[in-house]
């Protein structure tokens, strides 16, 4: 590259570069050091000597394994129904409206642009014991007392979160179906495929990386999920996000804590890791 | 080819109406007049509007967030400006690198980046404030940024850069004179976009925030009193009014930006990573 080449590609590239190590690699690099503490006390970097306890005890501890599960759990259900239920919708748009659909995807969009907290808030004013399901059922006399179990469970927060993400799963599989080859789908027809044949074996295959792309998108952020569940979970909705935010609040366990965000960013950079192949979401942006 | 049917259109209704439902049932109430959420409705009132402009701590926390997404927006875009050109006109070593951790906000999941901003804050000693919330917020809005003008700095013609060199413009002239006017849409588009990014995001924000909170962290603190419910509702549907007037300016722009694509390119998945 020529001198004055590098020179311009420097002065363009420097700044943003900075900012990132800054606010977000030394950040990511001090929790991974912080997770191999031994404990909570000692001056910073004198005292260190990297250790695997906190490792250690968050695998000897079943209450973390069984919330990371569980909230592992969670993401994947919310993202397939959420997934399941866009894709009808996205099918719909593309094969049925195709031109006009600019609008009806608006439609489809306006909710996902309403504050996230004041969509969850909606539940909760929903869901809610003195809420709007229980009190027109009682003013209807269909019950005699509220129903609690609407609320502040782990039902309640899937339902939550499947609201919450359904409109958003819609987009990239929007997009893939919409760069499907018509040819190829006419293909199919003339050489004797049934239209469910054709579905099955054409279209959702070809659909496939705007499917995955979309479950992941809906995956990363539910799983490290802490306010979803501390507005409509209730104490049995409790996910594992919950737990690094407690330690680094109330408990105070910021070197635990830090052990517990380490596994979860592992868990979803492997996942996109796996996914990277068929799809990747950067793709549906920009 | 395509078959009419009535089940695919029937389920795009349904699927509509169960997504603006929770959210009627909110706009509902904020009219209601009764200080509790519950059916029957009482009668129109417009008094917690009234309420809301009068309760200073939630004006001053709408106000911060304003401020926060205007500041950590303008930084995100500046410098996702600087990065797409740097990283779609030039080749250099750790391309590839920059643009996976540019991307990371997008992978990695908001609680983790939240700690892991806290741990560092209180390592160097800055204490936490709305500049706090507004740093974070700058790399979370840098990847939407980046990608939205990375797609259009591929789309135009480098040709255009090469005429304005070969007649005289130094390099400098040429990116202030003929490629930002050529992106200046798809910048708007990016800033838009990491405002409501910062303008909505809260778990982040709620492990950063200092003594003064921003609109998100304050609806928080204020969900879990009853009392106070209509007047947050009516906040409610006064920052609905205001994203929808967003939203509807970002998918007109689109349309500029993207103009001559087809109506699917309008809109663009917005925000994500929100949890």
């Amino acid at each position: 590259m020529p001198r004055q080449s590098r020179g311009r590609l420097w002065a363009l590239i420097a700044a943003p570069s900075l900012w990132l190590v800054l606010f977000l690699v030394l950040p990511l690099l001090l929790l991974a050091a912080y997770s191999f503490r031994a404990g909570v006390g000692g001056a910073l970097f004198r005292d260190w000597t990297p250790t695997l306890e906190q490792y250690r005890i968050l695998f000897a501890t079943p209450a973390f394994l069984r919330l990371l599960v569980m909230s592992a759990g969670i993401a994947l259900v919310v993202a397939v129904l959420a997934t399941l239920l866009a894709y009808p919708v996205a099918y719909y748009l593309v094969f049925r409206i195709r031109e006009r659909a600019g609008v009806y995807i608006v439609l489809l969009m306006i909710p996902f642009w309403i504050s996230y907290l004041l969509r969850v808030m909606a539940w909760k004013v929903i869901l809610g014991e003195g809420g709007a399901v229980n009190s027109l059922l009682l003013s209807l006399g269909l019950i005699h007392e509220p129903i609690s179990a609407l609320f502040y469970s782990r039902l309640a927060v899937i339902v939550t979160l499947v609201y919450v993400w359904t409109p958003f799963v819609a987009l990239p599989i929007i997009a893939t179906l919409y760069r499907i080859d018509r040819a190829l789908l006419e293909a199919a027809s003339s050489l004797g495929a049934t239209p469910r044949q054709r579905f099955w074996r054409v279209t959702l295959p070809l659909s496939l990386p705007g499917v995955i792309a979309g479950a992941v998108m809906v995956f990363i952020p539910t799983v490290g999920e802490y306010v979803t569940p501390s507005l409509v979970g209730g104490s049995s909705g409790a996910m594992y996000g919950n737990i690094i935010f407690d330690f680094f609040g109330r408990s105070a366990n910021w070197p635990l804590g830090a052990a517990l965000a380490v596994v979860m960013l592992l868990l979803t950079l492997a996942l996109v890791g796996a996914t990277s192949r068929i799809s990747r979401v950067e793709r549906f942006i920009g | 080819m395509p078959r009419r049917g009535w089940v695919l259109p029937s389920y795009y209704w349904a699927l509509l109406a169960l997504l603006y439902l929770p959210i009627l049932v909110l706009l509902l109430f904020a009219f209601n007049d009764s200080p509790i959420l519950v059916f029957p409705l009482r009668g129109f009132t417009l008094q917690w509007f009234r309420e809301l402009f009068a309760t200073e701590a939630l004006m001053r926390s709408l106000r911060n967030s304003i401020v926060v997404a205007a500041g950590s927006s303008m930084v995100a875009t500046a410098l996702a400006t600087a990065g797409a050109i740097a990283f779609v006109r030039f080749e250099f070593r750790g391309k590839g690198l920059f643009m996976t951790v540019a991307l990371l906000p997008l992978y990695v999941p908001f609680v983790v980046l939240g700690v892991a901003l806290l741990l560092w804050l209180s390592t160097i000693g800055v204490p936490r404030s709305l500049l706090t919330i507004a740093a974070a917020h700058t790399v979370v809005g840098f990847p939407y940024a980046l990608l939205i003008l990375i797609a259009r700095l591929v789309g135009f013609d480098r040709h255009l850069e090469e005429a304005a060199m070969n007649l005289g413009a130094n390099y400098w002239q040429t990116l202030r004179r003929v490629v930002l006017p050529l992106i200046a849409p798809a910048i708007f588009a990016g800033w838009l976009t990491a405002f409501t990014v910062s303008f909505d995001e809260f778990a982040i924000a709620n492990m950063v925030v200092g003594r003064e909170p921003t609109l998100p962290v304050y609806l928080y603190s204020q969900l879990r009193m009853t009392a106070r419910l209509p007047r947050v509702i009516a906040m409610a549907a006064l920052i609905m009014a205001i994203t929808l007037t967003i939203f509807f300016a970002l998918v007109w722009l689109r349309r500029r930006v993207f103009s001559g694509g087809r109506a699917m390119r309008a809109i663009r998945p917005g925000p994500a990573g929100l949890g």
